[in-house]
């Protein structure tokens, strides 16, 4: 076993084009190189169109790539979806209706064929990971929200998975809501030592959780920079408040706006001619 | 659900009825309109309670050739909306096809059908029950096995499920409000079909053609008919209605808007 030595992520000289050959040709990702390493956190920011969901996916292995190699946790990606080497959490919690709270965190248990008692106690276990252990038995709309995508959560972690894929999971949630759950994130990570791929377009968000900060931009979507964050391990509210955190998030934004400018200018060299 | 609440659902409904017949029976005493023109609720329940042996055994024939269309529409509907999700050439062939038969209007498929099998045979119209029940269903469970939330297909594509456990895990449990939803507008349609059929010839022995034999010679008995033929369709819907109230699991929300065909 060299599950230790393994990157999490690998990412190798890859890009996807959609609709090649044809006037609807898109470069949705060139030259993109990224490794997380086992147990960090990255996310990925830039503008819509830039191909951070499209990279997320790529990793996935729910599209593939048009060239280069995407590796999960030491497996090529197909043989790591295969193997559910990685847990998904989109913007929508995504639960099922027709199922209860604990049943939804034991699907991807079900699918790999556990039986019954022990997906039962991995999903209750779970649950009391998010703090809903109360809420087994309740439907997946009687929650609040922050409450469905915590259990989302609980469910991408369910098969302990050494990584965690996040599409923007909280996006559709108010300030407030989002703020804990991100700390709530933080704490489960380092409990559970996953590794977080995490699509996000908040700066302070990528800021406060993340170890690097990577960040893209449109047309074609490629990796522009990647920002170092070193806020230590022990975030909090007051981290929020920091100085070190506003000069990181102030980075990242010149990062954004950088590119910003580049595309004015390509927008205007259009123009022109 | 509190006695409260069912007294305020209920009573609108009955007052208007109470006091729609009241007029009614008055209107017919006031105007003096002839019976064959209008008969009075009276005399049409005095018709009812009189004829109700002939008006069940009517029902019974109607009511059978609607529940057996229903029943054979609903299964052929769903396996074929089960083909259809399996085989996308299948429903590339047939889609046109399905768009031609809605075209043309449906009943005058009745008086094929009746030259198809014998003149006494119930056989066309339950056949034209089946084919108004299977275009519902169809069309209605196809929509609930095809539209399944994106996140769902991508959540199940990342645990690497297989075609038909995405099929067993989220396209039937979400296609099944749709069966009954499209069941609540078949049923009463399944009704209505029965009835149609009978005017397209054949026995005289169903709600449809007792309505019809008897508008000359005895109104008041045509009405009873009408009566009878009334409360087989709202025994349909209510059963219907029942069934889907059960299985609509969740937050009591409908699948996006039922079409019939």
């Amino acid at each position: 076993m060299n599950e230790t030595a393994s990157n999490a992520v690998e990412v190798t000289n890859a890009a996807k084009v959609f609709n090649p050959g044809t006037t609807r040709q898109v470069d949705a990702l060139v030259d993109i190189d990224l490794v997380v390493a086992p147990g960090e956190f990255v996310s990925l920011i830039g503008p819509s169109g830039c191909g951070k969901s499209t990279l997320l996916r790529l990793i996935a292995n729910l599209i593939e790539p048009s060239t280069g190699d995407v590796r999960v946790n030491g497996k090529a990606a197909a043989m790591a979806r295969l193997d559910q080497e990685y847990g998904m959490a989109f913007q929508q919690a995504g639960l099922f209706d027709w199922r209860n709270v604990v049943k939804n965190v034991e699907l991807p248990l079900e699918l790999k064929g556990w039986d019954k008692a022990q997906r039962r106690e991995r999903a209750m276990e779970m649950l009391q990971l998010v703090k809903l252990g109360d809420f087994a038995d309740h439907r997946p709309w009687q929650l609040s929200g922050g409450m469905q995508q915590r259990v989302a959560i609980a469910r991408a972690l369910a098969a302990h998975p050494p990584l965690l894929l996040m599409d923007e999971p909280f996006g559709a949630l108010d300030e407030m809501t989002r703020e804990h759950m991100q700390a709530e994130l933080l704490r489960i990570c380092a409990e559970t030592a996953t590794s977080v791929v995490f699509v996000t377009h908040s700066i302070p968000e990528a800021v406060y959780l993340s170890e690097r900060v990577v960040v893209m931009s449109p047309r074609p979507g490629r990796i522009t920079s990647i920002i170092d964050v070193d806020l230590g391990d022990r975030r909090d509210t007051d981290t929020r408040e920091d100085a070190g955190f506003f000069k990181k998030v102030t980075e990242v934004r010149e990062a954004l706006r950088g590119h910003e400018v580049d595309d004015l200018e390509l927008a205007r060299g259009v123009d022109d001619r | 659900m509190s006695v409260r609440r069912v007294v305020w659902a209920v009573w609108p409904p009955v007052v208007f009825g109470v006091v729609f017949l009241f007029l009614w029976e008055q209107a017919v005493e006031v105007f003096d309109w002839k019976p064959y023109f209008l008969p009075k609720p009276t005399a049409i329940w005095d018709a009812f309670t009189g004829n109700v042996d002939q008006i069940w055994s009517a029902a019974r024939v109607s009511g059978a050739n609607a529940l057996i269309g229903l029943v054979v529409g609903t299964v052929l509907g769903v396996a074929v909306a089960f083909l259809l999700m399996r085989f996308r050439i299948l429903n590339d062939m047939l889609t046109p096809l399905a768009i031609a038969l809605n075209a043309i209007p449906i009943f005058v498929l009745v008086a094929v059908f009746n030259n198809m099998f014998a003149i006494t045979s119930e056989i066309p119209r339950r056949l034209m029950v089946t084919l108004v029940v299977y275009f519902i269903v169809l069309v209605n469970v196809a929509k609930g096995l095809r539209q399944v939330e994106a996140t769902h297909l991508e959540l199940l594509r990342s645990y690497a499920a297989t075609p038909s456990q995405i099929l067993a895990k989220a396209r039937v449990p979400n296609a099944v409000p749709f069966l009954f939803q499209a069941l609540t507008i078949a049923a009463p349609a399944a009704v209505i079909t029965a009835f149609v059929a009978e005017y397209f010839g054949g026995s005289q022995n169903g709600l449809g053609t007792r309505i019809t034999s008897n508008m000359t010679a005895n109104t008041a008995a045509a009405w009873a008919y009408v009566l009878g033929a009334c409360l087989l369709g709202l025994v349909f819907y209510l059963i219907s209605m029942a069934l889907e109230s059960i299985t609509t699991h969740h937050r009591g929300v409908s699948p996006g808007g039922g079409t019939t065909s």
